[in-house]
């Protein structure tokens, strides 16, 4: 028996520590731990709620603008403001583009290297390794002088001693299985993938200011006026041009670049369809309104609840049975830590209890998670990627039950390969598919309007606070590239009285509840092999599966005004 | 890895095919971030071209990851990518290969074998609070290592408004008694560069401009570069005609707004901030938030959060039409006069004498809105 534990998890955003007890080979327990905490909603209490959105925007610079969009989704609930169509529009296309760009530099830049060892790359016959992409795609640099001109890249910095970024990699690790030629592409793949990201995130550029925090967005619609006939204006026909085009070229790159890498990879990988299942609940609030944001059931992306396995019921979903638990984390409840509470009953006074740094193990018996534990009527759930296209999937979605039928006919696999580790992968690149050609339509509907002469694109009937009611609550909601994402909001006296949020990485990197349930990370980890313990590859691929953001899954909640009590450091 | 072999700049850059020409252009972009004379491109060149290979390690602590998103953006892409993969980038981990073990002890061989040569940049505030247990790293505090790394490093550059003076995470009520790395870490030597996020065009010049000259570009009070922050935003926005003529935006989405005219009236902080946003703009010169239609926030100041919230409430007192705010007039204090068209020069023949402005570890300006930690 021996304890693993892999601190940082790296090529994540945020500081997540994952300790694994291992026994014959494989993990038979594991815990979750998120090690940092800011506790921003106590920041934002006592500020006006119409820049709210500005301040929990900073809660994650990786998924950035989900918090904005949440944020004023919630303000907006609160006041009861319906945004203008056009502001609809331009929120559906910064929220499609963030979440297409997000599982590009996901797949490539944060889980590729799970999968593919760099130092193999070397041994691969440029000729064959060209031959080997054509073979999947008509991706036009796939020639073979190409693919040696990216091995020449990777000799040279593996020649100098100085692997910079790579030098701490797993190389050689048993359990890569990909030949040296799929490698190469994949590596190659991984240099063009970081121009993409680059270049395609100008549409946040041109719709927000700058990315990443961009500043567009207002309680009420959006900054980005539009005029088919005015250079200043932030939306003219001269930039749907280029928004059109960029996203084009964005919908050539997922289709001929990274869904084929994705189903080439996952050809050499097919254990992994059996690995990392996890909960197999999953949850999906909805997103991408196509009309009202009050009417989910006319969502783009399904809302609902998936529990069991079971694709043949969809449950609906209420928030009231959304609850936290902290009996493992960093918290106290006045009450005892062993009743969960609703985020808008709930209470937070973070309190430090584990061992005084530096540490080498934590006591993962008590307490051991600055994350809480959220549970749907007392159940743990998977929110993400997969979670969303399983609820669309059994809902009936046209479009999403195409593409994954297809794509499990390609993998000659069966439905239940989805719940696992390469589950996530492929339903992150099918995704990827979806939205990027929705991305276009909404562009065009956007240059619709405009043509039609629909130029509004703010609601300031409520923007003065003086039109406001004394006190309000709001709820707001998205599908954030990692999943749910929920705001609540209290507004009292033109002031935010009180403020959280609960994140998607926190449904799915949370300790253990008070029954001692698995958060979704610790569930998916059970029973995965684990052939070098000193180089525990096998542990990432399966967390780097869910995107772990943790920076948006550490939160502070106290909404019933609690005094706020600083954490003491336990000693030993 | 055993010894650290390090290689010029021009043969990496060839083995990793990137053309001398692409190469020189890569650098007149840098000597126009830098704001120096156009005469200074052949030292750029020269000095890249012996410019050995820096190892360079990238620290998080309370951070978003926003600016090592940023730092992906760089805008002057393909180059700037090779030539930061060049300085051997060893430790970083939002986009490193290695994880846990292999990871930390990464990161303990640069400060062990490279003590004194590399640079650590860090993102993030420090929670100081508590003994530091609101961060911690393979079961270290932050403090501990920020400490521990930037201590031993040439130079320590602070990314984003977080590490440069706790940021958001300081802000009022400072839940864990967060600071900016100069203050975690006091006697360092430290180029702060805030903004929220950074703009990697400012960093990228930066660590070009210390390959250069083997030192860091002059500084502020605030230890900012003032090539970068050097000039009030108002001066530089694309939309200063409109508020000289009087021309406002007076309702979201109204007429002035769609063609363009000044946010002043909509909260807008360009006259009281100072950066060159306007100028280097993000994403590959695409745009800037003014641009775009929003306010400027003014998210390069000094504790930004605190000292220029409400970011709706328009500024009281701004001078009236076609007057110029002056550094002086709100509260920065510049080196002499730095208004307009002057800076560059000014920046310039700083560079050029080697003029460094005495350094301060605290601004002029003591925030009081919130505790200190």
């Amino acid at each position: 028996m021996a304890r693993i534990v892999v601190d940082p998890v790296t090529r994540i955003e945020g500081h997540l520590r994952i300790e694994a007890q291992v026994e014959g080979g494989a993990i038979a327990d594991a815990w979750s731990s998120g090690t940092m905490f800011r506790g921003i909603e106590l920041i934002l209490r006592g500020r006006d709620p119409r820049e709210a959105w500005i301040w929990a925007q900073r809660i994650c610079g990786v998924c950035t603008m989900v918090h904005a969009l949440t944020s004023v989704n919630a303000v907006e609930d609160a006041l009861g403001i319906e945004v203008p169509d056009n502001a609809r529009l331009v929120r559906n296309i910064i929220a499609a583009t963030q979440t297409v760009q997000d599982h590009v530099v996901h797949f490539y830049h944060l889980h590729a290297l799970d999968w593919v060892d760099l130092v193999s790359a070397l041994q691969a016959d440029p000729v064959k390794t060209s031959q080997l992409a054509q073979s999947i795609s008509d991706w036009p640099k796939s020639n073979p002088k190409y693919f040696k001109g990216i091995q020449e890249r990777v000799k040279a910095l593996v020649e100098s001693r100085q692997l910079s970024l790579f030098g701490a990699g797993y190389w050689g690790h048993p359990a890569y299985h990909l030949p040296p030629e799929a490698n190469l592409m994949a590596v190659a793949h991984y240099i063009e993938a970081l121009a993409f990201q680059k270049d395609f995130i100008r549409i946040h550029a041109v719709l927000g200011g700058k990315n990443p925090h961009l500043q567009t967005f207002l309680v009420g619609g959006m900054a980005t006026s539009l005029d088919p006939n005015e250079p200043g204006a932030t939306i003219n026909p001269e930039r749907i041009d280029f928004l059109l085009q960029t996203a084009k070229s964005a919908l050539e790159f997922v289709d001929q670049v990274y869904i084929p890498d994705v189903l080439a990879v996952a050809g050499f990988y097919r254990d992994w369809f059996g690995r990392g299942e996890g909960l197999g609940n999953f949850m999906s609030y909805g997103a991408y309104p196509q009309g009202s944001i009050k009417n989910p059931s006319r969502f783009f992306l399904q809302q609902g609840i998936i529990l069991n396995r079971d694709l043949s019921k969809v449950y609906p979903l209420d928030p009231a049975n959304i609850t936290e638990y902290v009996t493992h984390s960093w918290y106290d409840y006045a009450g005892g830590d062993a009743a969960a509470k609703h985020p808008s009953q709930g209470e937070t006074s973070p309190r430090y209890a584990g061992p005084k740094p530096p540490y080498e193990f934590l006591d993962v018996d008590k307490k051991y998670s600055w994350l809480k534990a959220p549970r749907y009527q007392d159940k743990p759930m998977e929110v993400g990627p997969l979670a969303r296209l399983l609820v669309a999937y059994a809902s009936g979605h046209e479009e999403v039950k195409s593409l994954v039928n297809g794509t499990l006919a390609k993998l000659n696999a069966p439905p239940a390969a989805l719940f696992s580790t390469l589950g996530r992968v492929a339903a992150r690149a099918l995704e990827t598919r979806l939205l990027a050609s929705h991305l276009v339509e909404w562009i065009q509907a956007l240059s619709n309007n405009l043509a039609s002469g629909d130029l509004r694109i703010h609601n300031g009937e409520k923007w003065d606070p003086r039109t406001w009611p004394r006190s309000a609550r709001g709820f707001g909601f998205f599908e954030a590239p990692r999943g749910s994402l929920g705001h609540w909001v209290e507004i009292e006296d033109a002031a935010i009285k009180n403020y959280q949020a609960v994140v998607p990485s926190t449904w799915n990197a949370g300790p253990r509840d008070g029954h001692g349930q698995r958060g979704a990370y610790e569930a998916a980890l059970l029973k995965t092999p684990v052939a070098d313990p000193e180089r525990p590859l096998e542990i990432l691929r399966t967390i780097h599966s869910f995107d772990p953001c943790l920076a948006c899954a550490v939160h502070v909640v106290d909404a019933r005004g609690h005094t706020y009590a600083r954490a003491t450091a336990a000693a030993g | 890895m055993g010894s650290l072999d390090q290689q010029t700049l021009p043969a990496a850059l060839k083995a990793r095919g990137v053309s001398r020409r692409q190469f020189v252009k890569f650098c007149s972009t840098m000597v126009a971030t830098l704001a120096l004379p156009p005469r200074y491109l052949g030292a750029v060149v020269k000095a890249m071209e012996s410019a050995r290979r820096p190892v360079l390690v990238w620290l998080e602590f309370q951070d978003c990851a926003g600016n090592s998103e940023s730092m992906l953006r760089t805008s002057n892409p393909t180059v700037t990518e090779f030539v930061l993969d060049l300085l051997s980038w060893e430790y970083h981990e939002t986009i490193m290969a290695g994880a846990g073990k292999q990871a930390e002890a990464a990161l303990e061989r640069v400060v062990r074998e490279h003590k004194g040569e590399y640079i650590a940049v860090v993102e993030g505030a420090i929670p100081t609070a508590d003994d530091g247990v609101y961060c911690t790293i393979a079961g270290r505090t932050a403090l501990e290592i920020a400490r521990h790394v930037c201590s031993s490093a040439a130079a320590s550059i602070a990314v984003g408004a977080c590490a440069w003076d706790g940021g958001l995470v300081r802000a009022n009520p400072n839940p864990t008694g967060a600071v900016g790395l100069q203050e975690a870490v006091p006697g360092i030597k430290v180029v702060n560069l805030g903004g929220c996020p950074h703009n990697p065009a400012n960093t990228a010049a930066v660590l070009v401009h210390y390959l250069t000259f083997h030192e860091m570009p002059a500084l502020d009070q605030y230890n900012r570069p003032l090539f970068a922050y050097g000039n009030i935003i108002h001066d530089q926005c694309e939309r200063r005609a409109h508020y000289d003529a009087g021309r406002y935006v007076e309702e979201w989405g109204d007429e002035g707004h769609r063609k363009g005219w000044c946010l002043y009236k909509m909260g807008c902080k360009g006259p009281e901030a100072t950066f060159n946003c306007p100028v280097v703009r993000w994403n590959d010169g695409t745009s800037w938030p003014v641009k775009s239609g929003h306010g400027c926030i003014a998210c390069a100041s000094h504790r930004f959060w605190d000292n220029k919230s409400p970011f709706y409430k328009r500024l009281p007192q701004v001078p009236g039409f076609g007057v110029d705010v002056t550094a002086e007039k709100i509260g920065w204090v510049a080196l002499g006069a730095m208004a307009g068209a002057a800076a560059a020069q000014a920046i310039g023949s700083t560079i050029r004498k080697k003029v460094r402005p005495p350094e301060a570890s605290e601004g002029p300006t003591k925030p009081s809105s919130s505790p200190e930690a």
